[in-house]
């Protein structure tokens, strides 16, 4: 089995973003980097699959020569090998942009199962893993929570509203990763000291035409007003009041 | 013309698709432009006449199409904007019509732009949109420069409104599938084992964070819930990391977006990934001892404490009111 997963590295923004001064993008002075959340679920589902089924897994970003930080990470986690498509631009590459460039990088390389987020955290498009599929004319399921591989088969569960939509797809296939389909392992120390040693195969790309471009990024307003109630369980009957006059209760 | 691509569950339209017809519809008013929507799905012919406010609707009812058909649904859409050309294709920004739409931008190699917020006409023409980034933390413009313009809209971004007028013409739009627009399909649907009302239908939704502390606090806020009726608990990714709770009860961006009446947040610090699923709620409680916690300055009522006495304090007194 190979298995490919692609990874966006993004600012591991916990408390609140800033924004640089020209309002174009986050300010990610002293700001950590990591893989996006669902990302990081695909990543682990990668080495699932290969520790149970056997073959090979390869880690692939879009990215500044830095995000090679984030394919180290994955790598020191079990992934076997790791592909850095290089753009200092990246940002400015929209997901036709991004999609194109993966699949004429992977599409000689022969997957069986290519993985994605759903979506990544910054940008959230939505879409780079369907472009993907699109260009390569593989079939695509999104959202996915569960993931079982049955000989050149695969069965995909996406959770819905009323319960879990089960797909089955023949290999090979594209599958778009939630967060919950599995719980994402630290590295091992030994995974982090040998990953420094894996070679990362790197290509510079070249942008081609993009369909979306952005104008400026602005933080949304935020209208509310704090009433504070009041301190420990004295403050139960103004909530208890609160609750009424909001027809709660 | 201005095409809407809408979605139906149980026989109606989604809340979603509500809300989609309703931006639509402004745009059309905004570019002189005139609305048709594409209803695709079983039985789907039945719904097109109930609908207002467009002047045309055109079907793809099939018999195949009991769930969602991915790429069948995707070959009609795009056989749909071929065929009409529009000027602009909206959608539910949900995870169906996310989905939906950038098949069909792949399909006819045009830019999507997701989750959309709002709408910036010049001169009758659509020039740029506000689309969510981080979840919603922050919002992006975006210019798009393919043509037709393909968007999807945020869920919740704007509230659905009902609309007078004419009976719509309805169309059927035939096209050919093959056996490969089959080939991802949803083979069972095997209905949720979770009881009680979900999260994104609850009128109030009770929270639990990183102060719970344990599985076994939950306990109180499904007491809670009980108490209040209607209600449904959720949690934070720190608590469905500790195994605290399932993943499917995740609020944030990660999770679950809700909008109920009431969010009542329990020891929860208000991380950004976190507010993003509850900044819908109409209003939003927070019990944290914590009175520097971030989540007091995204919050409507505040109560500065320890959840572990206030809300047995809580339960009581909605039992004693009870037995009253």
């Amino acid at each position: 089995m190979k298995v490919l997963v692609c990874v966006k590295r993004v600012p591991d923004t916990g408390g609140g973003f800033k924004l640089t001064a020209d309002g174009m993008r986050v300010d990610t002075t002293n700001v950590g980097f990591a893989i996006s959340p669902h990302e990081e679920c695909a990543v682990e589902e990668a080495i699932r699959i290969i520790e149970k089924h056997g073959g090979s897994s390869t880690v692939l970003t879009l990215g500044p020569p830095a995000a090679q930080e984030q394919l180290r990470e994955a790598i020191a986690k079990g992934i076997t090998g790791a592909i850095l498509l290089e753009a200092e631009d990246y940002e400015s590459w929209d997901p036709a942009a991004t999609a194109q460039a993966i699949a004429e990088t992977v599409k000689p390389l022969g997957f069986d199962i290519l993985l994605f987020g759903n979506e990544s955290a910054d940008t959230c498009n939505y879409q780079v893993g369907l472009r993907v599929a699109h260009l390569l004319d593989l079939p695509c399921v999104t959202g996915i929570k569960a993931l079982e591989i049955q000989d050149n088969r695969a069965i995909a569960k996406r959770e819905v509203k009323e319960g879990w939509e089960v797909y089955e797809v023949a290999l090979p296939a594209v599958f778009t990763v939630k967060e919950g389909i599995n719980t994402p392992r630290h590295p091992s120390l030994r995974g982090i000291m040998s990953a420094k040693k894996v070679p990362i195969e790197q290509k510079r790309v070249t942008k081609p035409s993009t369909q979306l471009v952005r104008k400026a990024l602005k933080k949304p307003q935020e209208g509310r007003q704090l009433e504070i109630l009041g301190q420990g369980p004295e403050a139960v009957p103004k909530i208890v009041e609160k609750l009424r006059e909001l027809g709660a209760i | 013309m201005i095409l809407a691509i809408l979605e139906t569950a149980k026989n109606a339209l989604s809340e979603a698709s509500l809300e989609t017809v309703t931006a639509a519809r402004d745009l059309a008013q905004k570019t002189n432009d005139s609305v048709a929507a594409l209803l695709i799905g079983k039985g789907v012919r039945a719904l097109a006449a109930s609908l207002r406010g467009v002047s045309a609707v055109l079907i793809a009812d099939d018999e195949r199409f009991e769930s969602y058909v991915p790429e069948a649904f995707a070959k009609i859409a795009a056989a749909a904007i071929t065929q009409k050309s529009p000027k602009i294709v909206l959608a539910p920004g949900t995870e169906t019509g996310n989905d939906l739409m950038a098949r069909v931008g792949a399909r006819l190699n045009l830019g999507l732009a997701t989750n959309c917020t709002e709408f910036f006409v010049e001169n009758g023409a659509l020039k740029r949109v506000t689309r969510s980034n981080w979840g919603g933390s922050l919002l992006e413009e975006v210019e798009i420069l393919s043509s037709p313009i393909v968007l999807t809209l945020a869920p919740h971004a704007i509230a659905a409104q009902s609309a007078n007028g004419a009976a719509p013409s309805v169309e059927t739009l035939s096209v050919a599938l093959s056996e490969k627009e089959f080939r991802v399909r949803v083979r069972e649907l095997i209905p949720s084992e979770k009881k009680g009302i979900s999260l994104t239908d609850a009128k109030v939704v009770i929270g639990g964070g990183r102060g719970m502390g344990s599985a076994e606090a939950f306990q109180m806020l499904e007491e809670l819930a009980a108490l209040i009726g209607n209600a449904a608990v959720g949690a934070t990714r720190v608590a469905t990391n500790n195994n605290w709770r399932p993943h499917s009860d995740q609020i944030g961006q990660t999770g679950a977006q809700i909008a109920p009446d009431l969010y009542i947040a329990c020891g929860i610090s208000g991380a950004i990934q976190h507010m993003v699923g509850c900044k819908n709620s109409k209003k939003i409680l927070a019990i944290n001892k914590d009175a520097e916690a971030p989540i007091f300055q995204r919050a409507d009522y505040g109560v500065i404490g320890d959840l572990h006495q206030i809300v047995p304090a809580l339960i009581a007194e909605l039992k004693r009111l009870k037995g009253a």
